[in-house]
C-alpha cells in the first residue's frame, strides 16, 4: 500500500480558519506546476517500487488549476509509477468551482473521487469563515458532479462555528440526509495559531468559538449519523459500511506516502520528510537543485506515540497483538498500565484484544492519547 | 608597604566596570589581549550573562612609575544590594575607589549608596567619566553631579573610554598618585581582613584577605577570630590571573589562604585572622554575620529527587555560605526546603545555579520575608514561612522588617514614584535635588513590599530613569493577616501569603484572577478562592473542558501533533497534584505577576 499527495498551493481568497499552506497569488501558478512535475520525476525511488493505491490532489484549492494539469500529473503517476487499476483518485473541489466543464474533465482524466469544501449550507456560517461560495452553490455541488457519474463524493463541513446554533446545525444534517452521501467530514472549527481567525478573535472582531457549543454538536453528529447507517470511523470522518477514504485511512494505519508540492508531507516507515511551506522558496529551490524540504527519522518512541495518536482517533483503535508486535513487550507494559485511567473514566472500551474509545473519549482522544504516550528518555 | 596600592571599583551596572578593570590588566601586562577572555574578573558563566559581577574577587598588578614598581591590588565588588554587606568589607580593605559614572546616564542610586560607603570609610575617590566616546555622552552634566557629590575638582575627573583604551594610563598613574599607601604597623600582631572567598572543588575554600597589621607566614598556625577556629596555613600567595603562592605576605599586602577548610560557613567575611601564637588584641570592626531577607520554598519538581535536591543545596553551601535551608513539607509540593536569601537575586542565582550545575528543575514558591511574631504569652517567634503564623488569639503584636529605600530619577517622574512607593506602604523621608532635574528619594517602606514587583514597576513608570537602593533599618510592627488559597476547597499551603489587612481584598482578588490565569482548563470545573481564616473574601471559577480532541489528523498534521502532545505531556511532569487539580509550576509564583 502507498499514496501519493500532491499539494496544490493557491486558493482565491484565504478562508479564516485555514492552517495549511496556500497563497492567493496565482502568478507563479504555470511555473508552479512544471516545478511539482519536476519533483514527481525526480522523486520516483522514494516509493521503493510499492504500488500506488491511491492519488489525492488537496490544496489549497486544486480545483483552481487548469484540469490539464492535473491530467499531466495523473500521467506522471501512470507512466513512471506503478499505478493500481482501481486506484483512488481524490481531487478536493470548491462548490464553486464545478463547472460543468471541469467536471467533464477530471471525469475524463480519470478522477474518480470528488471531496466537495461545502463547510456549511448556511450563507451566515459560510461569511464567518469567510468562504468563495454561497449556501445555494454548496446545494447544487452534489447534485452537479452525480450528473457528471460522480459516484464517489464526500463533502466537508464545520461545526461549532459561533454563528452556528445546534437547531442550524441539525438542518445542515438534514441537507446531507437529502444528499444521500457515501462519505462526509465533519470538522469542529479550531482557532490555529498563524491564522487570520487567530487575529481576529484575538482583536474580537469576530466571536470564538466555544467548547461547549462545539461538545454538543459533536454528540449530535454521533447521535445523527449512528442514526443515519454511517460509521464514525474516524475522529472527523464518516463512511458508508466500506466506503472509507482509502488515502486517508492510509494516514492513521501508518502506510507509506509521498507527497509533492510546497508544504506536503512524506512518509516511508521510518522517515518523515517535509518540503519547505513557502511557494517562492520551493520554486527558487527546484530551480537551483537544492533539497526540498528536511526529513527527521522517527525513534521508535515517536513512531508508538504516531501510532497511539492515529490508531485511537479510528473506529478500529489499538490492537495489542499489533502493538506488540510493531513495539515489543515494553511498550505493551506501559500501555496498559497507563490505559487503566482512561478506562476508569468511561473513555476507553477494551475487550481483551482491543483497546478503542467511547463517545465520551472521542471528545477528550488528544488528553488520552497523550496520557498514552512514551515520555522522552524513558517511562 | 609605601608601593602598595589598594582600590576597589564603584559603578552601577552596565557603566563599564568590568572592561575598564580587563583594560587595568592589559595595559599593566597582567594578562596578554591575546588570552584576554572577555570580562576576565566574571568567571561564572552566570555573571557573565547577566553581566554583573556576583561574588566579588581580586587581583594583583605590577605597574612602572618613574622608574619604581608599584604593587596595584583591584579588589573587585559585587554590584547588587542583595550583596551589600560583602561590598562594605571590600571596601574596609582598601584605600581608595575608582568612581566609575557612564557620561551618558550619570549617577545611579547604586552608586551613591557604595559611594557614602567608601567615604565613611575615609577612602580616597578618583572619580572617572567612562564612555566619553558615545554620542550620547553629556559630560558637563555629569561633571557637575561628580563634583556636587565627591567635592572635588572638576579637572581632577578622569575622561576615559573603556572601550577604545583612552584614559587608561591616567587612570593606573592617578591611583599611584592619589591614593594613599596602606598605613599598618609592621611588627604588631597578625591582622588579615576577610574579604571574600571561594569554593574550589579539589583545595577547599580559599579565603581572601587583606594584611592590616603584621604579616602572615606558609605553615603559620592562624586562628579566625569570630568563628574561633584554628587553622594551619597550607598556602598562601597573590592573586594573579593564578594563583602564585608566597613565603609570606606582609602588612598593606593582598593575598589567599588555604587551610583545607571544606565548608564556607567556616568563613565569614569580614572576620579577622591573627596568628595562635600571637593574637591581635582585638578583632577588625565591622563583622556581621550575614543574616538571610527573604525565605522561599524550593521543592524538586519529581518527588522522587528529594534526596538529590539536598544534596545540590549542600554542595551549593559550600561555596555559597550565606544561603541556608532546611527541611520542610507541603501539602500541595511534599518534601523540600525552606531556604533563606540575601534578596531576589541572590534567589534567583540558587535556583539558576540548581537547575544549571546540577541540572535539578525545581518549583520555588512565593518568596516572603521574615516577621518576628510576639506571643500573649511572651514567647518570641521568627517566622519564615505563612504556614507558621500563629493563632491569632496568642497573638500579642506581629512585626515586619522595614528598609531604607534611596530613588534617584528624573524629576518629571517624582509624582508616579510618590504614588507607587505610598501604594506600597512607603513614607517618604528624604527629596534632595542632585541637579536641576534630578532627585534623590528616599522612602521607608517594609520589605515584603519591595520583594515582589516593586523594581519592574519602578523602572516601568520611569521609562527606566529610575535607580533603586535600599538598606535594613529595623522592624516594625504591622497588621498582618494571612491570605490561604483553596481549589475545589482544599487549601493550598503554598500558596498563602501574610499580607497586610489593608491590602488583603484586593490581594486576594488579584491572586484569584491570576490563577484563573494560570491554570489549564480540566475536565471538570475549579474553584479558586482566597480566604482569610473561615472567610471567602474572593473567587474565580475556572469552567470545565468539554473537549480536546484535534480536528484535522492527516499527513503533515501527524508530526505536529504528536510533538505538540509530547511537549503538553512533558509540561504536565512539572505539576503538581492539589485533590483532583492539576497546578503549573508558574502558580506558585503568581504572586510576583499580579497587575
Amino acid at each position: 500500500m502507498a499514496g501519493i499527495y500532491f499539494h496544490i498551493p493557491f486558493c482565491r481568497q484565504a478562508c479564516h480558519y485555514c492552517d495549511f499552506h496556500f497563497s492567493t497569488s496565482l502568478a507563479t501558478a504555470a511555473e508552479m506546476m512544471e516545478a511539482m512535475c519536476a519533483e514527481l520525476l525526480q522523486r520516483r525511488d522514494y516509493m521503493n517500487g510499492k504500488t500506488i493505491q491511491t492519488v489525492y490532489f488537496g490544496g489549497g484549492t486544486p480545483s483552481l488549476i487548469p484540469s490539464s494539469a492535473i491530467e499531466r500529473f495523473v500521467n506522471t503517476v501512470r507512466n513512471e509509477y506503478l499505478l493500481h487499476d482501481e486506484a483512488e483518485i481524490t481531487l478536493e473541489a470548491n462548490p464553486d468551482d464545478l463547472s460543468d466543464s471541469a467536471l467533464s474533465e477530471w471525469k475524463r482524466i480519470g478522477i474518480n473521487r470528488l471531496s466537495i469544501g461545502i463547510q456549511s449550507f448556511h450563507d451566515e456560517d459560510l461569511s464567518y469563515m469567510h468562504r468563495s461560495h454561497s449556501a445555494g452553490q454548496a446545494r447544487d455541488a452534489v447534485q452537479c458532479a452525480r450528473r457528471h457519474g460522480f459516484k464517489d463524493l464526500t463533502v466537508d463541513l464545520i461545526y461549532g462555528t459561533p454563528t452556528m446554533n445546534d437547531e442550524r446545525w441539525l438542518e445542515n444534517l438534514a441537507v446531507l440526509e437529502d444528499l444521500d452521501l457515501p462519505h462526509f467530514s465533519a470538522y469542529s472549527l479550531t482557532v490555529e495559531p498563524r491564522t487570520a481567525l487567530q487575529q481576529l478573535v484575538r482583536t474580537r472582531a469576530l466571536a470564538a468559538p466555544d467548547d461547549e457549543t462545539a461538545a454538543s454538536q459533536f454528540n449530535i453528529l454521533m447521535d445523527w449519523a449512528r442514526s443515519h447507517g454511517y460509521e464514525h470511523y474516524e475522529i472527523s470522518n464518516f463512511a458508508k459500511p466500506g466506503r472509507y477514504s482509502r488515502h486517508n485511512t492510509a494516514y492513521w494505519k501508518g502506510e507509506h506516502y509521498l507527497g509533492i508540492g510546497p508544504s506536503a508531507h512524506s512518509f516511508n516507515g521510518h522517515e518523515r520528510y517535509w518540503n519547505i511551506r513557502n511557494n517562492p522558496d520551493y520554486l527558487r529551490r527546484m530551480a537551483q537543485s537544492l533539497p526540498l524540504g528536511e526529513g527527521e527519522v522517527l525513534s521508535s518512541i515517536d513512531q508508538y506515540n504516531e501510532f497511539v495518536l492515529t490508531s485511537l482517533r479510528t473506529q478500529w483503535g489499538i490492537r495489542l497483538a499489533r502493538l506488540q508486535e510493531l513495539f515489543g513487550t515494553m511498550f505493551l507494559d506501559h500501555f496498559m498500565l497507563e490505559k487503566s485511567a482512561a478506562e476508569k473514566q468511561g473513555w476507553l472500551k477494551y475487550d481483551g484484544e482491543t483497546v478503542v474509545l467511547t463517545d465520551a473519549g472521542r471528545l477528550y482522544a488528544d488528553h488520552i492519547a497523550a496520557d498514552l504516550f512514551m515520555a522522552k528518555g524513558g517511562q | 608597604m609605601k608601593n602598595i596600592r589598594n582600590f576597589c571599583i564603584i559603578a552601577h551596572i552596565d557603566h563599564g566596570k568590568s572592561t575598564l578593570a580587563d583594560r587595568l590588566l592589559e595595559y599593566t601586562k597582567t594578562i596578554s589581549k591575546k588570552d584576554q577572555q572577555a570580562q576576565v574578573l566574571d568567571d561564572m558563566d552566570l555573571e557573565r550573562e547577566r553581566g554583573i559581577t556576583i561574588k566579588s574577587h581580586a587581583i594583583q598588578m605590577e605597574y612602572m612609575y618613574k622608574g619604581e614598581k608599584y604593587i596595584l591590588n583591584l579588589i573587585d565588588t559585587p554590584g547588587h544590594v542583595d550583596f551589600s554587606y560583602e561590598v562594605s568589607r571590600a571596601i574596609a580593605a582598601c584605600e581608595g575607589a575608582l568612581l566609575i559614572v557612564d557620561a551618558a546616564q550619570g549617577i545611579q542610586a547604586q552608586t551613591i549608596s557604595n559611594l557614602y560607603l567608601a567615604l565613611d570609610n575615609n577612602l580616597t575617590i578618583v572619580p572617572v567619566m567612562n564612555k566619553i566616546d558615545l554620542p550620547s555622552a553629556d559630560p558637563e552634566v555629569v561633571k557637575d553631579q561628580i563634583t556636587d557629590l565627591v567635592m572635588c575638582e572638576r579637572d581632577s575627573i578622569i575622561p576615559a573610554s573603556a572601550k577604545t583604551g583612552l584614559g587608561i594610563e591616567e587612570i593606573l598613574q592617578a591611583i599611584i598618585e592619589r591614593i594613599p599607601a596602606p598605613k599598618g604597623t609592621e611588627d604588631a600582631p597578625l591582622k588579615a581582613l576577610i574579604f571574600d572567598s571561594v569554593f574550589n572543588s579539589f583545595r577547599g575554600i580559599i579565603a581572601y584577605f587583606r594584611v592590616m597589621d603584621g604579616e602572615i607566614r606558609k605553615n603559620d598556625k592562624v586562628k579566625f577570630v569570630n568563628t574561633g577556629k584554628e587553622y594551619i596555613a597550607d598556602e598562601i600567595g597573590i592573586l594573579k590571573l593564578d594563583k602564585q603562592p608566597r613565603a609570606v605576605i606582609k602588612t598593606g599586602d593582598v593575598g589567599y589562604i588555604i587551610s583545607g577548610i571544606k565548608q564556607a560557613s567556616e568563613v565569614k567575611v569580614g572576620d579577622t585572622i591573627t596568628t595562635k601564637d600571637r593574637p591581635c588584641l582585638e578583632a577588625i570592626k565591622g563583622f556581621e554575620d550575614v543574616k538571610p531577607m527573604v525565605f522561599a520554598g524550593i521543592y524538586p519538581v519529581d518527588t522522587d529527587e528529594y534526596e538529590e535536591l539536598r544534596n545540590s543545596m549542600e554542595k551549593l553551601q559550600l561555596n555559597d555560605a550565606s544561603l541556608v535551608f532546611q527541611p520542610e513539607a507541603s501539602a500541595a509540593l511534599g518534601f523540600g526546603f525552606r531556604c533563606g536569601f540575601l534578596g531576589m537575586l541572590h534567589m534567583e542565582i540558587i535556583q539558576e545555579r540548581l537547575e544549571r550545575e546540577f541540572n535539578m528543575t525545581v518549583i520555588t514558591t512565593v518568596p516572603n520575608v521574615s516577621y518576628t511574631a510576639y506571643l500573649t504569652n511572651g514567647d518570641i517567634m521568627d517566622i519564615h514561612n505563612p504556614s507558621e503564623m500563629p493563632d491569632p488569639n496568642y497573638l500579642e503584636r506581629i512585626e515586619e522588617p522595614y528598609i531604607r529605600a534611596q530613588i534617584i530619577t528624573k524629576s518629571e517622574f517624582i509624582g508616579s514614584i510618590m504614588t507607587l512607593c505610598i501604594g506600597k506602604r512607603g513614607i517618604i523621608v528624604n527629596q534632595n535635588y542632585l541637579t536641576t532635574d534630578r532627585v534623590e528619594l528616599q522612602f521607608d517602606m517594609p520589605l515584603a513590599e519591595i520583594v515582589f514587583d516593586f523594581y519592574d514597576k519602578l523602572k516601568s513608570i520611569s521609562k527606566g530613569y529610575a535607580s533603586f537602593d535600599y538598606h535594613p533599618i529595623g522592624y516594625q510592627q504591622s497588621d498582618l493577616v494571612k491570605l490561604d488559597i483553596r481549589l475545589n476547597g482544599d487549601p493550598v499551603d503554598a500558596l498563602s501569603a501574610l499580607v497586610h489587612r489593608t491590602h488583603s481584598f484586593e490581594f486576594g482578588k488579584k491572586m484569584c484572577e491570576k490563577l484563573k490565569e494560570l491554570i489549564t482548563r480540566q475536565q471538570f470545573e475549579i474553584i479558586i478562592q482566597a480566604s482569610i481564616g473561615a472567610k471567602i473574601i474572593a473567587r474565580e471559577t475556572v469552567k470545565a473542558l468539554r473537549k480536546d480532541v484535534t480536528a484535522k489528523c492527516y499527513g503533515g498534521d501527524i508530526s505536529r501533533k504528536r510533538k505538540l502532545l509530547e511537549k503538553q505531556k512533558e509540561g504536565k511532569k512539572r505539576m503538581r497534584q492539589v485533590g483532583n487539580v492539576e497546578i503549573p509550576q508558574q502558580a506558585f509564583l503568581a504572586v510576583l505577576k499580579l497587575d
